[in-house]
């Protein structure tokens, strides 16, 4: 490091004495991302409060405070409940079979065998791809006439006509989270493969040279030393589903008859193609006491982590 | 008791079912995660009658493949004005990531700020406060800020997304490196902000290089602000342009709509591929340091 000028002396070098300073300088490093963050999220939030206990709709933006009315209303509309329910069961049961498939997925991709390079460019291919470009993709796979899937069962002798994928409620629930499931295992598999790789190797020695199989050593070591972070994988695939809306909007628009109907399309239908920001705003804010329960179980199993 | 060769053999044996198995596994794995790829490819070749006829093995050409659905892509719709707009606000996000995240990330791992630890964790509780729960009063602002159905109003709101995942991100790349390489530039004269600059931005490059990659592919695949808030077909990005705009009424232009869900999803799995392994490294990091 003896390049460059050196620095110069007199009131320069007052000023820069300032900026030395931690006290100073932290805070002013720091300014830039609070600032922003407080004016386009914080704010945002606050006024989401605000908006849920008012009128206010895009033909009248005048504020009137109505107190828990919109809460009111939101929770006597038999589509808000069902909207929750369908946001809670299928962020549940996408999260069960990611737990099971991404660990399994890990496990395999630590593995040595012939094509890893292309084998995991094709599997990572459904995180990295824009979800609602997958969606697209996925749209026209569960196509009421021309699916490859109706066609492969019918060639089979399963099937006469079509199935609907997205015409039937059932059907139409199962595809959203095959959907969710097929693009959040890779990136759980990702970050279980870090913790896979963390395990210090003399451990699974020791263990083998005392005559351990492949099953005693995955429950008896592989599956408790990686516990915290297939929770914190696990926990961050929850949110990101809980969240996200691309899936819905593209496959179903929440249809059919509201059977796929979730939080966050419910939220937009209202607030934004209805005009109606008071009660939209009141239909997102349930999101928020699920993503305060997530975040809390990530920051214990981050500080678990930390531990061992 | 079984002599030394029966165990030699009763081993080999287990171990070629373990290889049938992994493979067995690796090929299901791969199929799931690539087969709607694979019909999208297919589709983006087939030729109408082929493709809308339900007695015609899907999996197959039954007519001769055709371009002219990938041609009318660029031609007659407005994907390559979708590509452009992902394009500018993907590189104004990363601008502006970068220049909010590394100095507060610094801040964070290395001065002693009374809060610091508080200030971290803060940053991660933001994480709490997705766009599908701050889109509704978010419109207000925008519209507030003379932004609406305009691709700018994404390229401000982009960074509330990506500069706390990315402090969080550099965080730990800065933790990794030594102090004593800031403390000696600092012995030789220049200041912390100086010696900043001069030593821990240019080690940190890996860092830098996943946040750039982080916040572009958000860019480009961002949903509800951009549905929300642009409805012009000149201001949209891909991720929201594709799903809307390739639909006529009810006529779906499936073989131009798959090609553009191929186009956009190789370059940038291409992309992810390249950095992996930096990634994984920057994100246990930032936990485990964190």
């Amino acid at each position: 490091m003896t390049a460059a000028a050196p620095p110069a002396p007199g009131r320069a070098r007052r000023r820069r004495y300032l900026f030395d300073r931690d006290g100073v300088l932290a805070p002013l490093m720091l300014l830039p991302s609070v600032v922003y963050i407080v004016a386009l999220v914080a704010v945002p939030f606050f006024l989401a409060i605000a908006y849920s206990l008012s009128d206010v709709t895009v033909g009248d933006p005048s504020y009137d405070y109505v107190g828990l009315r919109n809460f009111r209303a939101v929770l006597d509309d038999p589509v808000f409940r069902r909207s929750l329910l369908n946001s809670l069961f299928i962020t549940g049961v996408t999260m069960a079979l990611v737990l099971v498939l991404g660990k399994i997925l890990a496990l395999v991709l630590t593995r040595d065998f012939r094509g890893k390079w292309l084998v995991r460019f094709l599997i990572l291919l459904p995180w990295t791809t824009p979800v609602s470009l997958a969606a697209i993709a996925w749209l026209w796979m569960l196509d009421s006439l021309f699916s490859p899937i109706d066609w492969t069962l019918r060639e089979l002798g399963l099937l006469e006509g079509n199935l609907h994928w997205l015409g039937n409620p059932t059907l139409a629930k199962a595809s959203v989270i095959a959907v969710q499931v097929w693009r959040i295992v890779p990136l759980a598999a990702v970050i279980i493969m870090a913790g896979l790789a963390a395990i210090p190797q003399d451990i699974n020695d020791a263990a083998e040279v005392d005559g351990a199989g492949f099953w005693r050593k995955l429950f008896e070591i592989t599956i408790p030393l990686t516990l915290p972070i297939t929770a914190v994988a696990t926990l961050f695939g929850a949110v990101l589903v809980f969240t996200d809306m691309s899936v819905v909007f593209v496959l179903t628009r929440g249809g059919p008859v509201d059977a796929t109907q979730i939080l966050p399309t419910w939220a937009f239908f209202r607030g934004i193609s209805g005009g109606d920001l008071a009660q939209g705003a009141a239909v997102a804010l349930f999101l928020f006491p699920l993503l305060l329960a997530m975040a809390v179980l990530i920051l214990r199993s981050v500080r678990r982590m930390e531990v061992m | 008791m079984t002599s030394p060769t029966d165990q030699q053999a009763h081993w080999a044996k287990r171990r070629r079912r373990g290889r049938v198995g992994l493979y067995a596994l690796v090929l299901a794995f791969t199929l799931m995660a690539a087969f709607p790829f694979v019909w999208a490819l297919i589709t983006s070749f087939k030729a109408d009658q082929d493709l809308y006829n339900r007695n015609n093995n899907p999996f197959i050409f039954n007519i001769e493949p055709t371009f002219e659905h990938v041609r009318l892509l660029f031609d007659r719709t407005a994907f390559t004005t979708f590509v452009s707009n992902t394009v500018v606000v993907a590189v104004l996000v990363v601008v502006i990531t970068l220049v909010a995240s590394l100095p507060a990330a610094y801040s964070l791992a290395r001065l002693n700020l009374r809060w610091g630890g508080a200030m971290g964790i803060a940053i991660f509780l933001v994480y709490l406060i997705p766009p599908s729960l701050l889109f509704i009063s978010l419109s207000r602002v925008v519209s507030y800020l003379g932004l609406q159905d305009s691709r700018w109003a994404l390229v401000v709101l982009y960074p509330t997304i990506t500069i706390p995942v990315s402090v969080w991100l550099l965080m730990g790349f800065f933790k990794g490196i030594p102090k004593d390489i800031e403390e000696q530039a600092m012995v030789d004269g220049y200041s912390r902000l100086g010696a900043f600059v001069r030593t821990v931005l240019p080690l940190s490059f890996p860092g830098m290089v996943a946040v750039v990659v982080f916040s572009a592919t958000l860019s480009a695949s961002e949903f509800i602000y951009a549905l929300a808030f642009v409805s012009q077909t000149s201001q949209k990005t891909i991720s929201v342009g594709v799903p809307t705009e390739l639909v006529r009424g009810d006529v779906f232009f499936w073989q131009s709509l798959q090609a553009a869900t191929l186009l956009v999803a190789i370059p940038i799995a291409l992309v992810f591929n390249a950095f992996l392994k930096r990634f994984i490294a920057g994100f246990t990091m930032g936990a485990v340091k964190g």
